[in-house]
């Protein structure tokens, strides 16, 4: 692995995303819907707080993670570029991890675009930059959560729509064990709470940085990322 | 003795259970040009591929510069630049761009790449499009980006499928002329459709059909060693004059097939296309040696009239059809036999022609593959109207040349 090709990929990757529509059309719609979103509630409860923002990303970003990863490998592998890139003196590894930065830095774009809306509220009254903060790095983390699970739906599939569709049932699946705890036996409840993306992300957005949520994050993006590697790497195996 | 470059042992591909090779064994010593050739679907894309550490054999091994391409792929990868088939290519990318992609994952050094993005450029055509979008470029275009980038970090081994596959006359003399010029220092694998560029450009051919080798040699040793030289011979054997030939047509045949196969270096005579009051003979001969002065003299002196004759040298396409020919025959095979019995001749005597007028010269010229696909359907109509006429010596000659194909082969294996 090394470090000079993952970027390289990395930026190829990025140049192919906003060289189409697609990273324009995905960070549209992902603003405009977390706006409207957040701003109706805004004027509802007239406080300068952004844990309504917050709430709602988990959900969104079932939507917006998948747009942005479905066509990284998957596009590759449909337009033959395959045969190209991976007959490359590349690692799998390079590969792997330059598409996901560079599907990080779209997600990225589209969430800084966000900071519109922390400064907009901070003019109307005291806003909590600390946990604004926080809850902006969890948003980040989760993110990668999705993105690793997009990728790795990617990998498996030459269809960027089937690629969207696996990774909408993962993630959505991933956010709905959190939503279903109290119908859920006791005792599995402890378990399902800690791979629920959603409880992790709102200890986070409470602005309570934990390192458990943090290492949850970090392994299901490794997890992904080594399961999309393992895939592509499979051709080789015999 | 040269080093041997790349080295392929029994190998093997499974797709589910299609099976695309299926023990294919060969070596590639530095500084030869290959030529792969097959029919659709032969399995030539899949060698490349397994060649190239794009995937992994089914069985069998692959050994490139001395590495193995599974326990050294990146090693591997780093000595051969490959053109895949179809190029494909970023299409949002412009070629300068691209270029520069490949560069800086081949870690070419910075303060080489715009020299050598230079020089490429200019070998391959791409000056006046390199800040064009690859989307936008024809085909053509498209596929000298392809090898540019397969030449861009000055491999040792060059793997090209297809490589003149969508490019101009004028262009496909200049890749040819390219890949001759490379192949003077590097090990060339290239495989392509078109016949004449295998002789103009490769010092070895490879023929593969449905996942098996079936020849390999020198362009020039193959069609040699196939069907030799054949003499196309109308003869009017002058019966009138009460020689002693006059009787029943077959009969007629056979005497004057005992004469010349009496000749040294003939192999086979076989009755073929006569007209009115001339027989027709196709006389298959040994060796490399022009018989046409025996054969006119054995006419001489035996009293017949020579109306006609015409020497013709087995050609690469020969081969080729010959080798591979078997299963694409099948297909028309069922088409024909509608037809009335008299088309039928009709159709063999055309085949004649067709083969009589192939000559080297012919072979050489330019052709684009959809020319050539022409001529190989109708010889291959011709082939299957000749397995269904009731042609007993036909047969009889085609069997005997498979034979001597088996027998070629086997000799090669030793
Ligand atoms: N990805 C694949 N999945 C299943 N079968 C495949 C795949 N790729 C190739 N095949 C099959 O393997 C066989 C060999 O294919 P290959 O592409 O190597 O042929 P080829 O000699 O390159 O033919 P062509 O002259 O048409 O390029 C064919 O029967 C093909 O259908
Ligand atoms: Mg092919």
């Amino acid at each position: 692995m090394s470090v000079g090709k993952t970027l390289t990929i990395a930026r190829r990757e990025l140049g192919t995303y906003f060289n189409s529509p697609v990273a324009y059309i995905v960070i549209s719609a992902y603003l405009v819907a977390s706006g409207a979103l957040y701003f109706l509630q805004v004027f509802l409860i007239k406080e300068a707080t952004l844990r309504d923002f917050f709430a709602v990303q988990p959900l969104l970003f079932i939507f917006f993670a998948p747009a942005i990863s479905m066509r990284l490998l998957a596009e590759e592998k449909r337009s033959g570029t395959v045969a190209m890139l991976f007959t490359l003196p590349l690692d799998d590894w390079d590969v792997v991890i330059g598409k996901f930065l560079a599907a990080m830095s779209v997600m990225g774009v589209g969430v800084l675009l966000t900071l519109a809306y922390p400064i907009t509220i901070s003019r109307l009254g005291p806003l909590d930059w600390g946990a604004t903060i926080a809850g902006y790095v969890g948003l980040l983390m989760m993110g990668g959560a999705y993105i690793g699970i997009g990728l790795m739906a990617s990998s498996w599939t030459k269809n960027q729509i089937v690629a969207f569709i696996i990774a909408f049932i993962g993630s959505f699946g991933l956010y709905l064990v959190g939503k279903l705890l109290p119908l859920m036996p006791a005792s599995l409840a402890p378990m399902l709470r800690y791979i629920s993306l959603d409880t992790h992300f709102a200890n986070i957005a409470r602005g309570v940085l934990d390192s458990r949520d943090i290492v949850y994050y970090l392994s299901i993006i490794g997890g992904c990322l080594f399961l999309a590697k393992q895939s592509l790497d499979s051709r080789r195996w015999r | 003795m040269p080093q041997t470059m790349i080295e392929v042992k029994d190998l093997a591909k499974d797709y589910g259970l299609v099976k695309a090779l299926r023990g294919i064994s060969f070596e590639v010593p530095a500084g030869e040009v290959l030529g792969f050739l097959g029919p659709n679907g032969a399995g030539k894309t899949t060698t490349m591929k397994i060649l190239t550490c794009f995937m992994a054999p089914t069985a069998g091994t692959a050994t490139v510069n001395g590495k193995n391409v599974l326990d050294h792929s990146l090693e591997v990868r780093r000595a051969i630049g490959y053109l895949p088939e179809n190029t494909p290519i970023y299409t949002d990318m412009t070629s300068l761009e691209f270029l520069q992609f490949i560069c800086s994952v081949r870690e070419i050094p910075h303060n080489q790449r715009k020299k050598r993005i230079r020089e490429l450029a200019e070998v391959c055509g791409l000056l006046d499009v390199l800040a064009k979008p690859i989307g936008d470029m024809s085909k053509g275009y498209r596929q000298r980006v392809g090898l540019a980038q397969a030449m861009l970090h000055d491999p040792p081994i060059l793997i090209l499928d297809e490589p003149t596959s969508g490019l101009d006359p004028n262009q496909i003399v200049e890749v040819r002329e390219l890949i001759k010029e490379i192949g003077k220092e590097k090990t060339v694998i290239l495989s392509t459709h078109i016949l004449p560029e295998v002789q103009a450009t490769c010092g070895r051919v490879i023929i593969i059909a449905d996942g098996k080798l079936v020849a390999d040699g020198s362009p020039d040793q193959l069609a040699a060693g196939q069907s030799k030289n054949s003499y196309r011979v109308l003869i009017d054997p002058d019966k009138n004059e009460g020689s002693p030939y006059r009787g029943g047509n077959g009969s007629l045949v056979r005497a004057l097939s005992v004469k010349l196969e009496s000749i040294k270096g003939v192999k086979s005579v076989k009755e073929s296309g006569g007209e009115d009051d001339a027989i027709g003979l196709l006389i298959s001969a040994d060796g490399d040696a022009d018989l046409r002065r025996e054969i006119a003299r054995c006419a001489r002196d035996n009293g017949w009239l020579l109306l006609g004759m015409q020497r013709h040298h087995a050609t690469l396409e020969d081969v080729f059809r010959r080798l591979t020919g078997k299963k694409a025959s099948s297909a028309p095979t069922k088409l024909e036999s509608t037809k009335p019995k008299a088309e039928d001749e009709d159709g063999e005597k055309d085949s004649g022609a067709v083969s009589a007028s192939e000559s080297k010269a012919d072979e050489k010229d330019e052709r684009d593959a959809d020319a050539e696909a022409d001529v190989k359907v109708d010889a291959d109509k011709a082939d299957a109207d000749k397995a269904d006429a009731d042609k007993p010596d036909a047969d009889k000659a085609d069997a005997e040349e498979d034979e001597a194909v088996e027998e070629e082969k086997k000799e090669k294996s030793k």
